[in-house]
Parts: structure tokens; C-alpha cells; sequence
């Protein structure tokens, strides 16, 4: 079953084309990863997906129901969750009140809703936390709220927006397991992502974009092998990087 | 649900409601001044009008410059539906309360459907108030510029009272609801959302939030509340005019005592009322009586807080 369908979607800030015409699937269960060049669409494509932004033209359906002009917190309590790749926290919150947010979404009562957090928590390492503010996180902590937040509301779908990024190759080690659990959970996700050596490890399709463009579509080797994926990230040194991770043939 | 709930606090927080009521109910033990009790009723009053602001602007992060708006709704309810249609004032109490939330829903539906924030949203408040301001000195039933004189009538049955205390127990009773339903937004899921939606309206929008619903509760509640504050004022002073209802001096006063005392706390409201009613008080007697200088000690007391306290007196008590 397809868990998420774009249709010809298309959006334009002034004279730029910031998504032109993005067709893509997404099946319930998969682990996708939506990879391109600086500016090429991938934020404002994870808006237009979750009701951030109205597309010009092109339709979304989400778990069977078209979501197309619809809010983006309808959108979630449809089960629909996404990251920020700017960190979005309560910061005067602590992270267990911050978590809890999401978590009310399918929780009423105050007191399972921390509860709930506590278990998030747990999930995403952030246990040891969850009485400090958010604004005393560092950035690693800040992009597990991130997860935690989103993941609290229960989604069928998360959309991660770059989750990884800043975070030195410990941290990312240490993440890439919590991501794989989720997926493992059975949640669907479709991740933004840079860090290719994580993309290799956990992604079962990447789609590549490049000027608001879909260019290429497969399997993390074949798309790391791929020359007009090579093209597109041209300049950026990313062809080094794809070789060096390994997932070049 | 988990085996461990973390604390919240609410216990405490009842407690402290508790306490507070206990020490109005007692309070006639300890004086039967009528100028201590007189200035009480006056911080009290002070109190329940800053709670009102504090639901939307403190909790919502939505700043009212107009808040005499729903305290002059609720003092003509008041007045009309006693004097016009002979309605008696515990039946005019949820009949005022309900025009002040009607009130809070037409503006909160124009201004934040059209996603009105910060200053703007602040000037709509102010401009509604204005605007009613002109509509009470024009209408034939409130009486134009002269205003209204309710008529004494001092029975409890009319919620008029022979003695302070009576009136002390009245205002004592709207600020205790008031504080129940902060302790409720503290404690709640709707009072976790309108504190989401003030720290970041699109964080809490991806979370499930619907910020045009929770924002119209709160100004709704905002209303309803603050329409209270306005009925006691009529009930007290027998008195009001479009100037007192609808003029800034009480939107100024409903927005400086959360920001003094705390905002989006619990008990901010009622420990700024306490600080700017002392304040006030201890300068009067400095400056007799130079007009416009208590709103200028106002403004001066505004711009300390915001710059050095912008956690007001809560928030330096709470500084661990
Ligand atoms: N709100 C906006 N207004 C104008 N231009 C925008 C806006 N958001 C994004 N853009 C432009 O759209 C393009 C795609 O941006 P973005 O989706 O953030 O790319 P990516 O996430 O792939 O790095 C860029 O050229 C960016 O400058
Ligand atoms: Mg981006």
C-alpha cells in the first residue's frame, strides 16, 4: 500500500522554480531517502507534503486521502509528522514539555502525555535529559528533540529533515540505530538527508532532487553510481564523498 | 499509564489557591478597616483583570493593548441588563461573563483567522476598544457620555452589600476562579498547547496543534473573565461611563500586572496587582496629585520590567 503519493507538485518564489513538477511514492513500511545539492527543493518539497506550503499546482495523498490544501496540523493528527532542519524548540520548556506537546496529540490527560514523553525519550537517548531546558541542549540533543517531538504524536509517516547534520561522527553513529528502530517500529519515513554514509546504511530508495527536479530514483549503490547524480552535486565534492563511503561499485 | 508519573506540581499549586481563599475568608478577622479592606477589593479586583490578560498574553503569547474592552462589556452588561430589562445581578453575572466571551470570540475569530500577531494583533485590541468606546457614547441604552448610576439597592440578592466584606468575599470568589483556571492551564492539555503556540506557532502546528482554535479559547476565556471584573466594578461603585469602561487606564493596569508578577504564571497576576498597588499607593503620598503621573510611574515601571525582569517577580523567585 502506498503510504504517500505527490502528483505534479510545483511551487515558484518569484521567478525561482523551488519544486517544479515532483512526482513521487512512497510505500507504507519503506525507509526513503530524499537526497540533493544545497537549494534544490528539499525543504520546500517536506512543506508542501506536510501542508507547510500550498502548492501551485500538484496534489498530495497521504494514507489513501487527498491532504492538498489541508493544515499542517490536520495533516499531522492525520498521522503525517515532520522535523525542522532548523531546530523548532519550546526553549523555555523542558524537554519532557516540550515532548509532551506531540505526545498530546493522541494523549488528553496531562499526566500520560509526560508519561509518554519519559518513553520517547527513552527511545531517542534523550533519558538523561528530560528535566533541562531545551535551550541548554546542544545541537545534537536538539535534533533528538526534533525526533522525539515528532515521534510523540505517533506518526504513520515522518518526514526528517536532515537530522544527522552538525552532528560529528559519534553522534551520527549514535543516531543512525535510533532512526533504523523506528523504521523497525513500522513507521514509514522519508528522510532528508547529507550524510551519505548514513543514507547508505538505512535507506532502502533514495530519490535524488536537483533544481526543484526529481533526477533519479533506485537503490543507495545505484544511485551513488549513478552520473547524473554525480552531475547534479558537481562542485559540491560529493562524488568524492559517495566513493569514499563505499557504496560507489 | 507509566509506572513513575512525573510530578507536576499541581498538588502544590492547589494548595497555594487554598490558601489564598482561606486568607480572604479570614481577612475581616484581622481588619475591619474599611480603607485596608477597600484596598484589598482594589488589588483584588486588579487581580482577576490581570488573570484575564494573563490567559491570552502571558499563557498565548498574544498581547492585548485593549483589554478594557472585555472589562467594559462586562460593566455595561452589567449595568444595561439591571437598569434596562430589570435582569437581577446573579443572573446579569453569567449573562455578562458570556457577552465578554462573545465579545473575546468576534475579535479573536477577525484577528487570527487572518493570522494577526504581535503589534498588529495588539492594535486590532486596542482599536475594538476605541471603537466601543464611541459605540457607549452613542447608544441610546448606555446612556451617552453621562453613563450609568446603578441604583443602590444593598441586599445580597442584588450582589450589593451594607459592609466591604460582602463585596471583599464577591471579588474574592471571581479571583479564586480565576486562579483555578490557571492552575487548569497549567496542568492541562489546552494549556500546553497555548504555550506551545506561544514559543513557536509552526513547531506546535507540526505537532497536531490548531492554532486558530486554541488562540480563540484563550480569547474567549480572556473575555469571560475580564467581563467579570467589569460587572464587580458596577456592583461596587454603582458607576460607570464610557471613558472608565472602554479608556486605557484599565487595559494598562490588566497588561502591567501579569508583566510585573510573571506572565503565563499562576500567581503573577496577583503578586504584580500587590506590588503596583503598593507602589501606587506609596507614591501618591509623594506626589499628591499631578494628573497623568501614575500612568507615567507606569510606563517607568514597564520599561524596568521588560529590560531587567523580563521574567517579572515569578521568574526572579523561580531563578535557581
Ligand atoms: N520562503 C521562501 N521564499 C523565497 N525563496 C525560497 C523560500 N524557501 C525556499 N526558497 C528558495 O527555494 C529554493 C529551495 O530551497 P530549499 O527547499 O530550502 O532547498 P534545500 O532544502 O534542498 O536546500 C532555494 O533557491 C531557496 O532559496
Ligand atoms: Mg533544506
Amino acid at each position: 500500500m502506498t503510504m504517500l503519493k505527490a502528483a505534479g507538485l510545483s511551487i515558484r518564489f518569484g521567478g525561482v522554480a523551488a519544486v517544479d513538477g515532483v512526482s513521487l511514492a512512497v510505500p507504507e513500511g519503506e525507509l526513503c531517502a530524499l537526497i540533493g545539492p544545497n537549494g534544490a527543493g528539499k525543504t520546500t518539497l517536506f512543506a508542501l507534503l506536510s501542508g507547510f506550503l500550498a502548492p501551485q499546482s500538484g496534489a498530495v495523498e497521504f494514507d489513501g486521502r487527498t491532504v492538498t490544501g489541508m493544515k499542517p496540523h490536520a495533516i499531522c493528527a492525520l498521522g503525517l509528522a515532520r522535523t525542522f532542519q532548523i531546530v523548532q524548540p519550546f526553549a523555555a520548556q523542558s524537554v519532557r514539555e516540550n515532548i509532551a506537546v506531540g505526545a498530546h496529540l493522541r494523549l488528553r490527560s496531562r499526566r500520560d502525555a509526560l508519561a509518554f514523553a519519559d518513553e520517547v525519550a527513552r527511545r531517542v537517548g534523550l533519558a538523561g535529559e528530560l528535566d533541562k531546558p531545551a535551550s541548554a541542549l546542544t545541537i545534537a540533543g536538539r535534533k533528538r528533540l526534533e525526533l522525539a517531538r515528532a515521534l510523540a504524536t505517533r506518526p504513520k509517516l515522518l518526514l526528517l529533515d536532515e537530522v544527522l547534520a552538525g552532528l560529528n561522527p559519534q553522534e551520527i553513529d549514535a543516531v543512525v540505530p535510533v532512526v533504523r528502530a523506528i523504521r523497525d517500529s513500522g513507521v514509514t519515513v522519508l528522510m532528508i538527508e547529507h550524510v551519505m554514509r548514513a543514507v547508505m546504511s538505512l535507506a532502502d530508495r533514495v530519490l535524488v532532487l536537483a533544481g526543484g527536479r526529481l533526477i533519479a530514483e533506485g537503490p543507495p549503490a545505484a544511485i551513488a553510481a549513478d552520473p547524473r547524480v554525480v552531475e547534479a552535486y558537481l562542485g559540491q565534492g560529493t562524488a568524492a564523498r559517495l566513493a569514499r563511503s563505499g557504496g560507489a561499485p | 499509564m507509566g509506572s513513575r508519573a512525573p510530578a507536576t506540581g499541581l498538588g502544590r499549586d492547589l494548595a497555594v489557591v487554598a490558601a489564598i481563599a482561606t486568607a480572604i475568608l479570614l481577612l475581616p478577622l484581622g481588619t475591619q478597616s474599611g480603607a485596608a479592606l477597600h484596598a484589598v477589593i482594589l488589588t483584588l479586583l486588579a487581580t482577576v483583570l490581570g488573570q484575564g490578560w494573563n490567559i491570552l498574553g502571558g499563557f498565548g503569547g498574544q498581547f492585548s493593548f485593549g483589554n478594557a474592552l472585555f472589562f467594559g462589556v462586562g460593566a455595561y452588561a452589567a449595568a444595561v441588563l439591571q437598569m434596562r430589562l430589570g435582569i437581577n445581578a446573579w443572573i446579569a453575572l453569567p449573562l455578562a461573563a458570556a457577552a465578554g466571551a462573545a465579545v473575546g470570540a468576534l475579535v479573536g475569530a477577525l484577528a487570527f483567522r487572518y493570522g494577526l500577531k504581535g503589534s498588529y494583533f495588539a492594535l486590532v485590541t486596542l482599536a475594538f476598544a476605541e471603537v466601543f468606546r464611541i459605540l457607549a457614547n452613542m447608544l441610546p441604552f448606555t446612556g451617552g457620555g453621562v453613563g450609568l448610576m446603578l441604583p443602590l439597592d444593598t441586599r445580597a440578592a442584588a450582589m450589593q452589600f451594607a459592609s466591604r466584606v460582602g463585596y471583599l468575599y464577591l471579588i474574592g470568589a471571581f479571583a479564586v476562579a480565576g486562579f483555578l483556571l490557571h492552575v487548569w492551564l497549567r496542568h492541562s492539555r489546552f494549556g500546553a498547547w497555548l504555550v506551545a503556540i506561544r514559543d513557536n506557532e509552526a513547531a506546535a502546528a507540526a505537532l497536531g496543534v490548531d492554532a486558530f482554535r486554541v488562540k480563540l479559547a484563550a480569547i474567549v476565556l480572556c473575555g469571560a473573565l475580564t467581563a467579570t471584573s467589569g460587572l464587580f466594578y458596577v456592583q461596587y461603585l454603582h458607576y460607570i461611563d464610557p471613558n472608565i469602561a472602554f479608556g486605557p487606564a484599565f487595559s494598562v493596569e490588566a497588561l502591567l500586572g501579569p508583566i510585573v508578577g510573571g506572565m503565563g504564571t499562576v500567581f503573577g497576576p496577583l503578586v504584580g496587582a500587590i506590588v503596583l498597588h503598593a507602589l501606587s499607593e506609596s507614591t501618591r503620598n509623594l506626589v499628591a496629585d499631578v494628573p497623568g503621573v501614575s500612568l507615567a510611574l507606569y510606563g517607568a515601571v514597564l520599561i524596568v520590567m521588560v529590560r531587567y525582569m523580563p521574567g517579572g517577580i515569578m521568574g526572579l523567585l523561580r531563578r535557581r
